[in-house]
């Protein structure tokens, strides 16, 4: 009880202590604001994605003047590298789990990640774009399927090829080939399922795990991503903010694990048995690597910023910056919550808290000033601290915590973000409650459709092949029974 | 002649060979070994799930010696193993009924 009056005092200094910096941050800017803002004031207060080639349409209605694509190099070359930078979190992630497992499954836990590099990169070709960022099919639930196989984002004019360009405001030229937009977004869906993995590890078959991989990047991943990123997604359109992923990304792994262990159970031997970690450092690396890549998950999403057409300008730099005080500010919140509560500093926890700090920035990350960063960066910390500590208390195994960094983090983050918006939009510190309420109704939304139906994708794998190998072969270990391998010889 | 086994901190080896070699022992067997004793385990913490470690690391090094050395041996490993604190481990010493070179196939004192 002591322990937690503390760490509750603590978090009150820092809100004492950082609160008033915030405002001022927030007064000194809000004069420029409208000065800062086109002059031609898109109304929308929220990413804009219209891939104008194949979806003219798309645009959104009250656009004053529609301009042509111009292919912009200086954009395309920041977001080629950003996609890259995007799919090396998933190798990054699939380390930082590996480590956390015990030695007997580091390959399966690997395979969990790299697996879905495979699965989901080929979904994304066939039909997953098109699904997510295809034109409208059922109102605003879900694309078409006229760009599967990538249809049309290359043609050819008198035997030479034309790019279709993908603009992300219309009454700007700025434009990127529509293939970097679109493979840009493949990583996000490959890291999103892979995520899932943490809480799943070292017990589910590996054949389920395909499966689930496929059907859930399908079924939940596609359509969360049209809802919210596309412009004639539904959530797109109520004006909710997600900059980076924090409800499609973040909280839809996070609860989509939590619902996935409901059939799964939890680990033979759990919570008596000795679980720890088998290799920090593989962690702390992956933790290295996540932020890394992170740069070009947050900074990279300025392709769909605020009346931004710059896919690398000022935009990208605040979503930089704040991807990169949150995380610190949440690595050394954790840090000290740790410190205060069981005594000791741990590596684990300034790795997780760094984790944490990223998930709560992603859906703000050029939403907000970096004093908001800083603050959201050391609740992400202690809010994550106890939302892990939270399955020592209840007894349900989410191996790797994804529940507790992932979806407690996502949902903290898609909160905070309806608080301390104030850049291209407004936040309840700045007086918006109906934006508060809008995030409200997409975590509601986003997080009960993929609550539904991963119970639904888990029920039908766990009836037909099983989810789940033998008790045996879970106690030898994934990597001999599943790969006929192992990571240490 | 006489086996001698000592069981000590992992971070006082080196000490311990260097004051060995002084004194003239020629050969060491050293091992890494677990185990406890009045220094019990301690507890792990990762992000709150506690974990008792029972056994903790140690070095166990085997002398074999002649008899008269033995007094000198015992006495340089406790003064150089010796923290103070608990957990700085046991001298044990066992009686030795032959020892062979394999090289020579020399025995007794001449094989130590």
């Amino acid at each position: 009880m002591k322990c937690k009056l503390s760490i509750i005092k603590l978090l009150l200094v820092a809100l004492t202590v950082l609160a008033p910096l915030a405002v001022l941050a927030e007064e000194a800017k809000s004069p420029d604001a409208p000065a800062t803002a086109p002059a031609a004031v898109a109304p929308a207060a929220v990413p804009a994605a219209a891939p104008v080639a194949a979806a003219p349409a798309a645009a959104p209605a009250a656009a004053p003047k529609t301009v042509d694509p111009v292919l912009n190099t200086g954009d395309t070359a920041w977001m080629l590298v950003a996609a890259a930078l995007v799919l090396l979190m998933t190798p990054g992630l699939g380390f930082f789990y590996g480590g956390m497992v015990r030695s007997k499954n580091m390959l399966s836990t690997l395979m969990h990640s790299y697996v879905a590099m495979g699965i989901v990169v080929v979904q994304w070709a066939v039909i997953g774009y098109s699904l997510a960022f295809g034109p409208d099919a059922f109102m605003g639930l879900l694309g078409d399927t006229s760009k599967a196989m990538m249809h049309g984002l290359i043609t050819f004019k008198d035997g030479a090829p034309v790019f279709a360009l993908f603009q992300n405001v219309t009454t700007e030229p700025g434009a990127i080939p529509e293939y970097v937009f679109s493979l840009y977004q493949c990583m996000f869906a490959v890291i999103t399922v892979a995520l899932i993995s943490g809480a799943i590890a070292e017990r589910i078959k590996f054949s389920a795990w395909c499966l689930f991989v496929l059907l859930w990047t399908t079924i939940v991943y596609d359509p969360l991503a049209h809802w919210v990123w596309m412009v004639d997604g539904w959530l797109f359109k109520k004006g909710a903010l997600d900059f980076a992923g924090g409800t499609v990304v973040h909280l839809s792994s996070g609860i989509s694990a939590l619902a996935a262990i409901m059939f799964l159970g939890k680990r033979h031997g759990f919570p008596t048995e000795r679980m720890a970690p088998h290799n920090l450092p593989f962690t702390l690396l992956g933790v290295g690597l996540l932020w890394f890549g992170w740069f070009g998950f947050n900074a990279g999403s300025a392709i769909v910023g605020v009346n931004c057409s710059d896919a690398a300008g000022g935009l990208a730099g605040l979503a930089f910056t704040t991807t990169t005080i949150a995380p610190a500010a949440a690595g050394l919140s954790w840090m000290i919550a740790e410190w205060i509560h069981s005594g000791k500093p741990s590596a684990l926890g300034f790795g997780s808290g760094v984790v944490a700090g990223l998930v709560v920035i992603t859906p703000a990350a050029g939403f907000v000033e970096p004093g908001a960063a800083l603050i959201m960066g050391i609740i992400a910390g202690v809010v994550c601290y106890m939302g892990v500590l939270m399955k020592a208390k209840f007894k349900y195994d989410d191996s790797l915590d994804v529940f507790g960094v992932h979806g407690i983090g996502g949902t903290t983050g898609a909160l905070l973000t309806g608080v301390f918006a104030t850049v291209g939009a407004t936040g309840l510190l700045s007086g918006n409650v109906q934006q508060f309420i809008t995030q409200l109704v997409a975590i509601a939304a986003a997080g009960g459709y993929a609550f539904i139906m991963t119970l639904v994708i888990a029920f039908v794998l766990e009836k037909t092949i099983g989810l789940r190998v033998e008790k045996e072969d879970e106690i030898i270990g994934l990597d001999q029974t599943q790969h006929s391998e192992s990571a240490y010889n | 002649m006489k086996l001698i086994e000592a069981i000590i901190k992992p971070f006082k080896l080196d000490e311990v060979k260097d004051a060995l070699n002084e004194i003239g022992i020629t050969g060491i067997t050293v091992s890494e070994v677990k185990g406890f004793g009045r220094q019990k385990g301690h507890t792990e913490l990762y992000r709150g799930a506690e974990y008792v470690v029972d056994f903790i690391p140690k070095i166990k090094l085997e002398i074999a010696v002649a008899d008269e050395l033995v007094a000198k041996v015992v006495e340089t490993i406790e003064n150089t193993a010796k923290t103070g604190r608990i957990g700085d481990g046991k001298i044990f010493i066992l009686p030795m009924e032959e020892a062979i070179r394999i090289r020579t196939g020399e025995k007794g004192g001449e094989a130590i």
